[in-house]
């Protein structure tokens, strides 16, 4: 059976485990009635021109594994950020693992999508935040539709979060393809400052869908700082559809380092609704063999005298292929806006691919905005350079692509976090790093 | 002198009626409106069209049928009803004149008004012109030089008869009808255009120019240019096109297309004024454009265009860089006013080894209209050391207008470099401080800026043009400039 047949058809059976009573369940209904409506995204539409989700479409995957399977934590320790104290949100194949988290309700919420959806002390949140700013598109609606757990963080007015929050999504599928559709929702109040790092992991080499949807509010002076590592399996399929909606005076800046996984799609949105926003999308890919890594990012300015700033690298090998499509908004009330927006690119391969499309649609004229997009080499001199002075070819290459990824590493604000990506691109470029970043 | 405000320059831009607007009244041969084989085979015939050309224009008609217009473009307007439009329109006398004292008057009285002179170009720029009224040539001059040469510069419909055999190898080889709609539907009922051909070795001693005009009310226009330059030659080809003012949508759908063989260059200049409507949007041309040039080894094609007019403009130019070592560049300022819409840019097709391209785009937007930049830069996997750099810079004038960018790079190549900068920017307070300190009035100052924002394709045109484009400038943003 074709998965969109499958999953219309389980829709019904879904329906039986949860409460149809909710006011959730009609954004559900209402969101499977528009996938029902619209289906996958095949490459006709513009924003899928680049990618296409045939091949892990083609998958029979299981939609509701019900077997929570025991993880040791030493074998998964290596996928946390364990150096450091942090809040943990797991899930194994969509279902919580209070074995491996860590939560809490003192002073703010970091906790479980699930009791959120069902518990009256959360509905008021719920109701104002919930699917407020996720689009009624194709992908938003199957996760609205079907989803069930994920994180649930709220931190209250003038509250630093202590530690950072770990959300971890592991797979372990032994028997078949497993889809799972985590959806998770971030209210960060007034004068308030999170950290939040999101992983990804499958632990199985039967193939795995996640299809994502996590929503971020940022109140008046907020601080969110969003850390997204990609170093998944490559039998590991990612949509990722992030949406952030900011006011007045706050910085909402989200990381992706996308290493591993097969196909990977980041649907990153940002809306501004507030003055003196300034918005940061950074994001380093690293590719090998077939790997396909597209990064779709939106950044709307509504109001006047806001900022936002993107920085997208990408290195390419084998017959992998990356797609950037930047989106730059203006809206004609949005004077004095900055908008910077670059994306540059290097190929290692003849056969690697790259397509970008980096897009301004501007209605004010007060503005200042730029995009900048380059595809290139390394430079051979820097290189000969260096080899001249007796270091060799392959450590000289590693150094020039830290140096050109450093832009965006260096504004990773949690040290244990960017030596874990130092950590991750030395292994994909094959080099010992005897140097600090 | 009184302050010169932007506001002022504002209601200025919005008053500004078109210039150019008035209508020759010469009776016409035109055909009943509607489009369908019967009226494709009477074309052709009125033409005096091979049998080959007949087919040709045919299969196009069919395959335009199956065709959807296309609707990806970020314009917006009724779409023209084709069953409406009469196909072939000619000015009943059609002379062959070898002088101007033979051409009509009225005539002469419109490219008088159009500041066009026949007889000053003759003397002084020396440029053949082959005026193109109403799709059927009245006017060639300078043919006899260029024959010499062995340089074939005339109507595509004259070529037809006399050069069958160019017209059949090369037309539309470039631009295949299958390519879009418009193409498709210009394949079918082109009524003419130029046909140019420069022999191996030859540098076109001239410029060759065509002003196109629209002058029958209701008639779409359908221009087919054909410019082949052979093994190692030159050739700079100009167009200009102004419309008179009418009330309803004209539709011109125009397909040209450039063969640059080895070592060739071409360098094809458009300056484009059709009538853009009135300051309510009402009116004015639809101009959807295919343009296509073909680069073989070491050939080189440019295309500079200055696109001031029509009210919805849709087009392309674009260079498949086949050859090795070939060149393609693309120099635009595209200005749009009131409730103008354009959206424009290219397409560079990197196929060969060692193949370059330069984008240069200007865009300024006024009033309440929508600006965009569309490109494409392609390097295909065996296209090695390809490079390409692109620049697309836009100047808004007041927050109604919209100036948007939909650039789109892919690269199969690990040796490409390309690089894509992109800059949105109004003139500056400081700018207009600076200049007026310096004793330069408001508006001429932002005549200054706008002239430095557009130089560097403004430097682009041949000599004769670059007057004529800054003066057409000056008309589409005037009270800002000069």
């Amino acid at each position: 059976m074709e998965l969109q047949d499958k999953l219309l058809s389980s829709y019904i059976a879904f329906e039986d485990n949860v409460d149809v009573n909710s006011d959730v369940h009609e954004i559900r209904s209402k969101a499977f009635q528009n996938f029902e409506k619209v289906g996958f995204p095949s490459k006709k539409l513009e924003a899928w021109k680049y990618t296409s989700l045939n091949s892990v479409l083609k998958q029979d995957y299981s939609l509701f594994p019900d077997e929570v399977e025991a993880i040791e934590l030493a074998d998964v320790k290596k996928y946390f950020i364990h150096e450091i104290d942090t809040y943990k949100v797991i899930f194994i194949n969509g279902k919580y693992s209070s074995f491996l988290s860590q939560t809490t309700h003192d002073q703010y919420d970091v906790c479980l999508m699930s009791s959120a959806l069902t518990s009256q002390k959360y509905k008021p949140v719920i109701e104002k935040y919930f699917n407020k700013i996720a689009k009624q598109d194709n992908l938003t609606s199957l996760n609205t539709a079907f989803a069930t757990e994920g994180a649930y963080i709220n931190i209250p007015k003038n509250t630093e979060v202590k530690k950072p929050i770990q959300i971890i999504n592991f797979t372990t599928g032994a028997q078949t393809a497993t889809m799972v559709q985590p959806r998770n929702l971030v209210v960060v109040g007034e004068n308030a400052h999170v950290q939040i790092i999101e992983r990804h992991q499958s632990l199985t080499d039967n193939a795995v869908l996640t299809n994502s949807v996590t929503e971020i509010f940022a109140d008046t002076a907020a601080t969110v700082d969003y850390y997204k590592i990609q170093d998944d399996k490559v039998t590991a399929s990612l949509v990722d559809n992030t949406y952030a909606e900011q006011q007045s005076k706050s910085v909402v800046s989200v990381h992706t380092f996308s290493f591993g996984g097969n196909i990977t799609r980041n649907n990153l949105n940002f809306f501004q609704k507030g003055e003196y926003i300034d918005s940061i999308l950074k994001g380093i890919t690293i590719s090998e063999g077939k790997q396909h890594i597209d990064h779709h990012t939106l950044v709307h300015h509504i109001t006047p005298n806001c900022e936002s700033h993107q920085d997208y690298k990408g290195i390419y090998n084998d017959r992998s292929t990356a797609v950037f499509n930047g989106k730059v908004i203006v809206e004609k009330e949005a004077q004095k806006t900055n908008a910077y927006q670059q994306n540059n690119n290097v190929l290692l391969s003849d056969r690697a691919t790259v397509n970008a499309k980096p897009q301004l649609e501007i209605f004010a004229d007060d503005v200042k905005c730029s995009h900048g997009c380059t595809i290139g080499q390394l430079d051979e001199d820097a290189l000969f350079y260096m080899q001249q002075r007796g270091i060799p070819k392959k450590e000289g290459k590693a150094l020039l692509m830290f140096a050109f990824a450093n832009t965006v590493l260096e504004s990773v604000k949690i040290p244990e976090v960017k030596q874990r990506i130092t950590k991750i691109i030395a292994e994909k470029l094959g080099v010992k790093i005897g140097f600090d970043l | 002198m009184s302050k010169y405000t932007e506001e002022q320059l504002e209601e200025e831009l919005k008053t500004q009626e078109y210039k150019y607007g008035f209508y020759t009244d010469i009776e016409s041969d035109t055909f009943p409106v509607g489009l369908n084989e019967d009226v494709v085979r009477a074309i052709s015939k009125k033409k005096n069209e091979p049998q080959w050309m007949t087919d040709w224009r045919l299969e196009a008609f069919r395959i335009w049928e199956k065709m959807e217009e296309p609707e990806w473009a970020n314009v917006h307007y009724e779409k023209p009803k084709f069953q409406d439009i009469a196909y072939y329109s000619a000015p009943k006398k059609k002379p062959k004149l070898n002088s101007l004292d033979e051409v009509d008057p009225e005539l002469l009285d419109t490219f008088k008004r159009l500041g066009i002179s026949l007889d000053e170009q003759k003397k002084l720029a020396n440029v053949a012109v082959d005026i193109v009224m109403d799709s059927v040539s009245v006017a060639t001059t300078f043919k006899k030089t260029l024959g010499e040469k062995g340089i074939i510069f005339m109507p595509i419909s004259e070529a037809i008869q006399e050069h069958p055999e160019l017209v059949r190898k090369y037309l539309g080889t470039v631009v295949p009808t299958t390519d879009n709609f418009y193409a498709a539907l210009n394949s079918a009922v082109f009524s003419d255009g130029s046909f140019c051909y420069i022999p191996k070795g030859v540098k076109c001693p001239m410029e060759l120019s065509t002003y196109f005009r629209i002058n029958e009310g209701g008639t779409g226009q359908f221009e087919r240019t054909l410019v082949v330059a052979d093994k190692g030659s030159y050739v700079s080809y100009l167009e200009g096109c102004t419309a008179p003012s009418r009330d309803e949508n004209q539709l011109h759908a125009a397909v040209v297309e450039l063969i640059a063989m080895d070592d060739a260059e071409i360098k094809y200049s458009t300056v484009q004024n059709w009538y853009p409507g009135n300051k309510e949007g009402k009116g004015g041309v639809y101009n959807f454009v295919t343009k296509r040039g073909l680069c073989e080894n070491n050939a080189k094609i440019s295309w500079t265009q200055v696109e001031t007019g029509s009210a919805v403009t849709w087009k392309y130019p674009s260079c498949v860089l086949k050859g090795n070592n070939s060149v393609g560049e693309f120099y635009s300022i595209a200005v749009t006013n009131n409730h103008q819409q354009a959206d424009t840019g290219t397409k560079m097709i990197h196929l060969g080894k060692n193949t370059r391209s330069t984008i240069i785009s200007k865009g300024i937007s006024a009033g309440k209209s929508q600006n965009s930049y569309r490109g494409l830069v392609q390097i295909n996997s065996r296209a090695e050391n390809a490079r390409n750099f692109s620049q697309c810079d836009s100047l808004l004038m007041g927050n109604e207008c919209g100036a948007h960018t939909f650039p789109y790079i892919e690269t199969k190549n690990k040796s490409a470099q390309i690089e894509h900068e992109a800059t949105t920017s109004k003139i500056g307070e400081d700018q207009l401080f600076y200049c007026n300190q310096r004793g330069i009035d408001t508006e001429k100052a932002i005549a200054l800026i706008v002239n430095g924002f557009s130089k560097e394709v403004l430097n682009k045109l041949p000599m004769e043009f670059a007057v004529e484009a800054q003066k057409l400038l000056e008309i589409s943003l005037e009270g800002s400039v000069g």
